[in-house]
């Protein structure tokens, strides 16, 4: 059963990654790449590692492509005008293609000898979660922390980059909105007929 | 012969399964038909009209004369638009707002510590948030795919608004789960055992903190009627500007499907809701451990009464906010998000994991 599964959904996530860098329409692209990212995610639940599962739904397709394909969407780039001159450099394709090839038939030859084929995902502690978490906030706590500075600094960068002051903008202040009184808004005049305020 | 019987047990597991999910969707669906219905009536009501009362006895049957009409109509696809897409959104909306349905935990087990539910999973509340994140593909897809201006514009605010109240939702389930100390459904559930004061919106059990946990609920629901698109955040479909935004090219069963899912999207935040803050299926009072052991089925049903009687209650209060409130400008909306409800539920989880971790409800 889980042998039939890990083919079907192996199958899909191949398909459909070919597929991200076969389509013409870039929205296609990246809609194909959802599915891989989706099917990946299917992969890690076959060997029981299903927080990180859930993490790669909820980070990579729930916000990650979200923006790719938002940021695709709005582009208006003639893709096939791009797309013209690509074919110039295939011999620059083909040598990096047969280096990738090398290296992970060097790495899959070499490397299954030492390789645990049937690892426990939650090593040590009852769920996937617990297990990750005994790891990373104490051996790991390091490069964690390490990790969060950098998405930090480029957030701030990103920040700074497009933040501009437009003093000529109305900005609305809502607290000084909803303490304006009855008494700051309007006042009641009587004129005397004949005369005017 | 033992070989066939053997592979007759095999069969049996997966069969009961199959057997679940085809109960979960009839009874889905079949609620999916009333609720609608009270929606329309509680938004009337509010209005002083009658609402839909022609077809059968106080209108009971106007969803299913509305669902014959969907089916029965001609699927119109637009010549511009790109047909694969434009079909696959609302089939992906609404298997989305069934397949989160898997992992909903309904009603006590017999036995104790389980429940009612198609799937027990160990990250349960991640899973049903993973889901509910996925639904914004749906409409993104369906707005583009429509090419037209108006879909267009409905897709791309739509998607700006379910990306930012997600992350206040995350943070508020992230209190919840800091106080359970577990991400299964059930167990969270079974934390909030023994009446009304232990459930979490008032976690009288854990004093100073109804303080915090009260108003969480409160921006739960808020960030949930923003993360369905309801009223008064429905501004992807706002019908004064955008027409019917993502919708907009939408006729027949393609637009049945993308309501049906927005509904059961609606009815699965309820559900969340339920079970992350008013106790699941255990009642406003305990009903006694010498009770539960010799009566467990009494147990299970007054368990599913209690669950769908808090589901209907939370789904009341989303029609009535849709009757109540007017529309939110676009930047109102996003200020709500990211500097009121971002920075409240961020300390929130700070001064949650303070407590749990110096006061020591968990061992």
């Amino acid at each position: 059963m889980a042998v039939i599964a890990f083919y079907l959904i192996a199958a899909v996530v191949l398909v459909s990654a070919l597929s991200v860098i076969m389509a013409r329409n870039p929205v296609h692209s990246v809609l194909w790449l959802i599915l891989a990212f989706f099917s990946s995610a299917g992969l890690l639940v076959l060997i029981g590692a299903e927080f990180l599962a859930m993490l790669l739904v909820v980070v990579y397709v729930g916000a990650v492509a979200v923006l790719f394909l938002f940021v695709v969407m709005m582009l208006d780039v003639d893709f096939v005008e791009l797309k013209r001159g690509t074919l110039r450099y295939w011999p620059f394709a083909v040598l990096v293609g047969i280096i990738f090839a090398a290296e992970i038939v060097l790495a899959s030859v070499i490397g299954t000898a030492d390789m645990e084929t049937n690892f426990d995902a939650s090593p040590g502690a009852e769920t996937n979660a617990e297990a990750i978490g005994q790891v990373m906030y104490t051996q790991y706590l390091l490069l964690f922390q390490m990790a969060g500075i950098i998405l930090l600094v480029a957030m701030v960068g990103a920040i700074v980059l497009t933040l501009r002051h437009r003093p000529e903008t109305k900005r609305q202040n809502i607290a000084k909105q909803t303490s304006r009184r009855r008494s700051d808004a309007y006042e009641l005049k009587d004129p005397t007929p004949g005369q005017g305020i | 012969m033992s070989n066939y019987v053997e592979s007759l047990g095999q069969l049996w597991g997966p069969l009961l399964v199959l057997g679940q999910i085809a109960l979960f969707t009839l009874v889905l669906l079949l609620s999916i038909a009333f609720l609608l219905l009270l929606d329309r009536k509680v938004w009337a009501g509010v209005m002083m009209r009658k609402g839909p009362n022609v077809v059968g006895p106080f209108g009971l049957m106007q969803s299913f004369a509305d669902f014959g009409k969907f089916l029965l109509k001609e699927i119109v696809i637009p010549a511009g638009a790109n047909k694969t897409v434009f079909l696959i959104a609302p089939i992906l909306t609404c298997t989305l707002a069934f397949a989160a349905w898997a992992a909903i935990p309904v009603a006590p087990g017999t036995a104790s510590g389980t429940s009612w539910v198609i799937s027990n999973l160990n990250v349960g509340v991640l899973y049903l948030f993973a889901i509910s994140s996925l639904g914004v593909y749906g409409i993104i897809m369906g707005g583009w795919a429509s090419n037209s201006k108006y879909p267009f514009l409905g897709a791309l605010r739509s998607a700006a608004q379910m990306v930012s109240y997600e992350v206040s939702i995350g943070f508020v389930i992230v209190t919840v789960i800091l106080l359970v100390g577990s991400m299964n459904l059930t167990d969270i559930v079974n934390a909030q055992e023994g009446g009304i004061w232990t459930w979490h919106a008032f976690s009288f059990q854990h004093f100073p903190l109804i303080l915090v946990m009260f108003p969480m609920f409160i921006i739960f629901f808020v960030s949930a009627l923003a993360e369905t698109n309801r009223p008064p955040f429905d501004l992807p479909e706002a019908e004064s500007e955008l027409v019917a935004g993502y919708q907009v090219e939408y006729g027949s069963t393609p637009y049945l499907l993308f309501m049906l899912g927005e509904y059961l999207n609606i009815v699965l935040m309820c559900a969340l809701m339920t079970i992350l803050f008013l106790g699941g299926w255990h009642g406003p009072f305990a009903l006694g451990e010498e009770f539960v052991r010799d009566h467990p089925f009494v147990n299970a049903f007054a368990g599913l009464f209690w669950f769908m009687f808090k589901i209907l209650f939370l789904f009341i209060m989303f029609a009535m906010v849709k009757a109540i409130v007017p529309r939110y400008r676009y930047d109102q909306l996003m200020r709500l998000g990211w500097k009121i409800f971002l920075p409240t539920s961020l300390v929130a989880v700070l001064i949650v994991s303070g407590y749990v971790v110096y006061l020591g409800v968990q061992s």
